[in-house]
């Protein structure tokens, strides 16, 4: 953990990490706490202290429909956000790694949307998307609603699913392209010699040797997508339309600040909290071993 | 200026103890070097002098002044690193001035010692560049000016030249060897390298495993080692060594075969002890004429040559005594040995070192060796 | 690569060249939408040659938007935070390396865990941490039924609401304390030599040697704590407060700019929210690179 040589000064040690301390513990540790002991308790309707009520809360929240439409929305959301992005920054990241002239250009190009503020890609998505203005919405007057986010869920749904993949694509870019470049080079090219094509390379080698980046950004895009994913629901759909765009993290923000019902969200906060909590053990147990293979 | 006390000083991480008791006087203006195998414990010595190791027991005084509870900075020690610890980010110039920065010094003065530090190491015209533009050889320079410049009581060397090519190394010892001559400061030098301890020093401590062998002149560590380590340690190739019982009539008779003479005064031995019998390659001598050792009488040891090393000026041979590994040094003027052939070696008996076989320590007469 | 055949590099280029495509239409209609007047950003599909209003639809997003106030927010909020964030990192990171104090090995994971809390899954708790600060600490003394009488500490729309509670930063104790162990020890030792004391050596040599993590490290913070959103959100509802992403929320449909949308003053807006990080990352694009693959790994 420490230096060998480190120095004797305790107190200056011990000052130099308590301002850290003091923030972790005020806006972390308590606020943790403090969902903990909402999910667990109710507040009576005309007033004092709260009740300690067991799991009712989190009865409440299993034995609500709206709840499992938005489990099973930000199911569909991560999955569907992950594999577009992945599966396109893979496609940019291969084709890079052939390093034609111009390859850096592209390099650049790729990654800058992943410096854009999630609420403004939303909006312009929006924009693009919108159904009486815009771009997309020229399918309908060859095929009369066609495409309407605004009253229908699978369109909204697919909408914040491409601005959220467009917006990551340049993050797995980088990483997918590291990946590949941290490759030996000879190994492609004594496979070249023994007859191995450009794609035979790719599905033999490339692809393989990949795969602990692969599932390195495929969680960090899960988690993402779980937790990071207020931003363009609240600017492009509001959850909605009928609910079709309600993610976990939008349908606690709702409950707990909008319905103020505390007890409520903070159950589903501890519900998400353990869905992080998990994908961060993959996380680190996969690096764990990764660092052991190199 | 100062000089250096060591008394009893021991060194433990937890339970483990790594220095067991060492004690050592280094005289004001002496240059001192401890001489070990990698893990004795040397460079825990130094450490424990400049401060960056707690003491375990025992004192450690710098110009009569007990240290044991002070700083770093307090001891009034410049120490040069053996990866030198240059500051990567800083100039040449303020590299050698930063401890005088620290210590407030204003910046006139700063820049005045700090040339003149430079002038020492001749690096005057380095002074802007940063540590990675520089030579190895360079780097060792800012380091040693990173030293003088303090002017310390006592100057600390952490094996400061492994890392050189042996070239410059052999180069940077005269360097070293010089500035010493022209500053007088108390200095100790770490190293495992004999030849560097031999050539600097006036003074060779050699260590094993946490405790000191012995204290010598490097003349006295080659001539009279104090023990079969040192023996085994100290020359190259290494002391030809080979158990032996004492005899009547100033002999050793050499197991597996062979008779060497000795002087009986020289050493404090009884008939009939069994003994460890030393001798240098460059001390043997090998006498065609004494082919047939029973027809002579002449006592010796038998020796096949096996392979021939020209280094030069010197000629090594290897080969075997009996069943033993044995070497011989020889001017590369002398004629050649024929590889197989049986020759007959001696020394003189002066050139014989006996050992103790359970303590290892040399059982010459002290006291009669230092009259000759 | 191995093969120059033609047909591979024609596909290899066709298809670097399409993801180009995709990746810059989106902006590039935003962009064309600023330049047209409402009926025909209002047009299906709306013309992809830009028009010529572009100026006074910029303008009119500028003063609706209160940009010029709302980018002011947005720029103390995100260089405090940066600031916070790599101040705080390197001084926990220093602490937990560089001395020899019961209990630091739980310290540092105490920060790290952190890592598995994410702003979203804490955020109401933390909403109400903000309207008074030090109730945690009075709550901590009370247990011991002492009364240390702190004052109420509200966070609610100030600066410091924007930037306290987002200042601890497991990612960047980690970063900084792997840095520290790969510093040699020697470095240390002949500082202590030199005579520098701790914060001497920290300020002195630490710092300046860890200029080239921090500068990654502060581009990734910078970039994060601009595009912040739902935590502006919450924590500011006057509109002298509200920052740049924030804005966007009350644009469409809201009471900024209407409804309908007036869509060619939205994406003017849209753009000016995208542009300050864009600018910090191309100009800094080798350290944000670097900092996105160190903080991640």
């Amino acid at each position: 953990m420490g230096k060998r040589v480190t120095f004797g000064n305790t107190f200056i040690g011990i000052a130099l990490i308590v301002p850290q301390l003091l923030l972790v513990f005020t806006f972390f540790y308590w606020p943790t706490g403090e969902a903990l002991y909402w999910a667990f308790t109710l507040e009576p309707p005309f007033g004092g202290g709260n009740q300690w009520v067991g799991w009712q809360n989190f009865e409440t929240v299993f034995s609500d429909p709206k709840y499992y439409n938005s489990v099973k929305v930000s199911l569909i959301f991560a999955v569907g956000t992950t594999t577009m992005s992945i599966s396109f920054a893979l496609l940019l990241a291969l084709f890079v790694d052939r390093q034609l002239p111009g390859y850096r250009v592209y390099r650049f190009a790729y990654f800058w949307p992943y410096a854009l503020a999630a609420p403004a890609v939303g909006l312009a998505f929006r924009f693009i998307f919108a159904p009486q203005a815009g771009f997309v919405s020229a399918i309908n007057t060859y095929f009369p609603g066609a495409w309407n986010p605004a009253t229908n869920g699978n369109d909204a749904m697919l909408l914040i699913m491409l601005a959220n993949a467009w917006k990551m694509v340049g993050y797995n870019f980088i990483f997918l392209l590291a990946g590949l470049q941290s490759m030996p080079r000879a190994l492609l090219e004594a496979a070249a010699l023994d007859g191995a094509g450009a794609l035979r390379r790719i599905r033999d080698f490339q692809l393989p040797l990949l795969a602990p980046t692969l599932f390195f950004v495929l969680v960090i895009n899960l988690t993402e997508s779980f937790v990071d994913s207020f931003g363009i629901v609240e600017i492009v759909t509001n959850g909605g339309p009928a609910n079709a765009t309600d993610l976990m993290v939008f349908k606690i923000y709702t409950d707990g600040f909008v319905g103020k019902d505390y007890s409520l969200a903070a159950a589903q906060s501890i519900i998400l909290m353990l869905l992080v909590v998990a994908l961060t053990v993959v996380q680190f147990r996969f690096i764990e071993r990764r660092v052991q293979y190199t | 200026m100062a000089d250096v006390s060591i008394r009893n000083v021991r060194k433990s991480y937890g339970k483990t103890e790594v220095v067991h008791g060492v004690s050592l006087d280094i005289p004001d203006g002496t240059f001192v070097a401890i001489l070990g195998p990698s893990g004795c414990g040397k460079s825990t010595v130094l450490r424990m002098i400049a401060g960056l190791e707690t003491i375990t027991a025992g004192e450690i005084a710098i110009g009569g002044q007990v240290v044991n509870a002070l700083e770093p900075r307090e001891r009034g020690c410049a120490m040069v690193f053996q990866n030198y610890a240059l500051y990567p980010h800083m100039t040449v110039a303020d590299n050698i001035g930063y401890a005088l920065k620290v210590a407030g010094v204003a910046k006139a003065e700063r820049r005045r010692r700090v040339e003149e530090a430079a002038r020492t190491v001749e690096l005057t015209e380095f002074l802007d560049r940063r540590p990675g533009q520089l030579s190895g050889g360079q780097r060792q320079r800012v380091a040693m000016a990173r030293a003088i410049v303090r002017e310390p009581k006592v100057f600390l060397f952490d094996e400061p030249l492994s890392n050189l090519d042996a070239k410059l190394r052999a180069a940077m010892r005269l360097e070293i060897r010089r500035l010493h001559n022209r500053l007088k400061a108390t200095s100790v030098f770490v190293t495992h390298d004999q030849a560097e301890a031999l050539t600097l020093a006036d003074l060779v401590v050699v260590m094993n495993a946490g405790t000191i062998e012995q204290i010598a002149s490097p003349r006295d560590l080659y001539r009279h080692p104090a023990s079969r380590f040192v023996a085994g340690f100290i020359g190259s190739p290494p002391m030809n060594m080979m158990p032996g019982v004492i005899t009547a009539g100033g002999g050793v008779e050499i197991a597996g075969g062979g008779r060497l003479a000795i002087d009986l005064d020289d050493f404090d031995i009884e008939i009939g002890r069994a003994v460890d019998v030393g001798m240098r390659p460059e001390d043997v001598i090998l006498d065609s004429r004494m082919q047939d050792a029973a027809a002579t009488g002449q006592p010796a040891l038998a020796f096949t040559a096996e392979l021939t090393e020209e280094l030069g000026a010197t000629r090594l041979i290897y080969g075997k005594s009996g069943a033993r590994d044995f070497a011989i040094a020889m001017p590369a003027s002398s004629p050649q040995l024929p590889h197989g052939q049986v020759t007959r070696v001696h020394a003189a008996p002066a050139r014989i070192h006996l050992f103790d076989q359970t303590t290892g320590l040399s059982l010459r007469n002290v006291a009669r060796a230092q009259a000759q | 690569m191995i093969e120059r055949t033609p047909i591979l590099n024609f596909v290899t280029h066709a298809i670097l060249l399409s993801g180009l495509v995709i990746l810059l239409l989106p902006i590039f209609i935003v962009l064309i939408a600023t330049t047209h007047d409402l009926p025909t950003v209002n047009t299906v599909p709306m013309p992809l040659w830009p028009g010529s209003h572009m100026l006074e639809n910029w303008s009119a997003a500028w003063t609706k938007g209160d940009f010029a106030r709302a980018l002011v927010n947005s720029l103390v909020v995100a260089v405090g935070v940066t600031v916070g964030k790599i101040t705080i990192a390197a001084l926990s990171a220093f602490s937990i390396v560089y001395f020899r104090y019961p209990g630091r090995t739980v310290l540092f994971w105490l920060i790290f865990i952190t890592l598995m809390l994410p702003l979203e899954v804490r955020i109401v708790p933390t909403y109400a941490v903000a309207a008074d600060a030090l109730r945690p600490i009075k709550a901590l003394f009370s247990l011991g039924n002492i009364d240390i009488g702190l004052p109420e500490w509200n966070l609610l729309n100030s600066y410091t609401g924007l930037i306290l509670p987002l200042i601890a930063t497991a990612t960047g104790t980690f970063l900084y304390r792997q840095f520290f162990l790969t510093v040699p020890e020697e470095l240390c030792e002949s500082a202590k030599m030199d005579g520098a004391g701790p914060l001497r050596f920290f300020w002195d040599i630490l710092i300046p040697l860890s200029a080239t993590n921090m500068a990654a490290l502060a581009v990734i913070m910078f970039v994060y704590a601009w595009n912040q959103f739902l935590w502006p959100l919450l924590v500011v509802n006057k509109p002298h407060m509200m920052t740049a992403t924030v804005q966007l929320d009350r644009i469409v449909p809201g009471p900024l700019f209407g409804q309908p949308p007036i869509w060619n003053e939205a994406m003017a807006a849209t753009l000016i929210v995208m542009i300050p990080p864009l600018i910090v990352v191309i100009m800094l694009q080798r350290w944000f690179i670097r900092g996105l693959i160190q903080s991640d790994k």
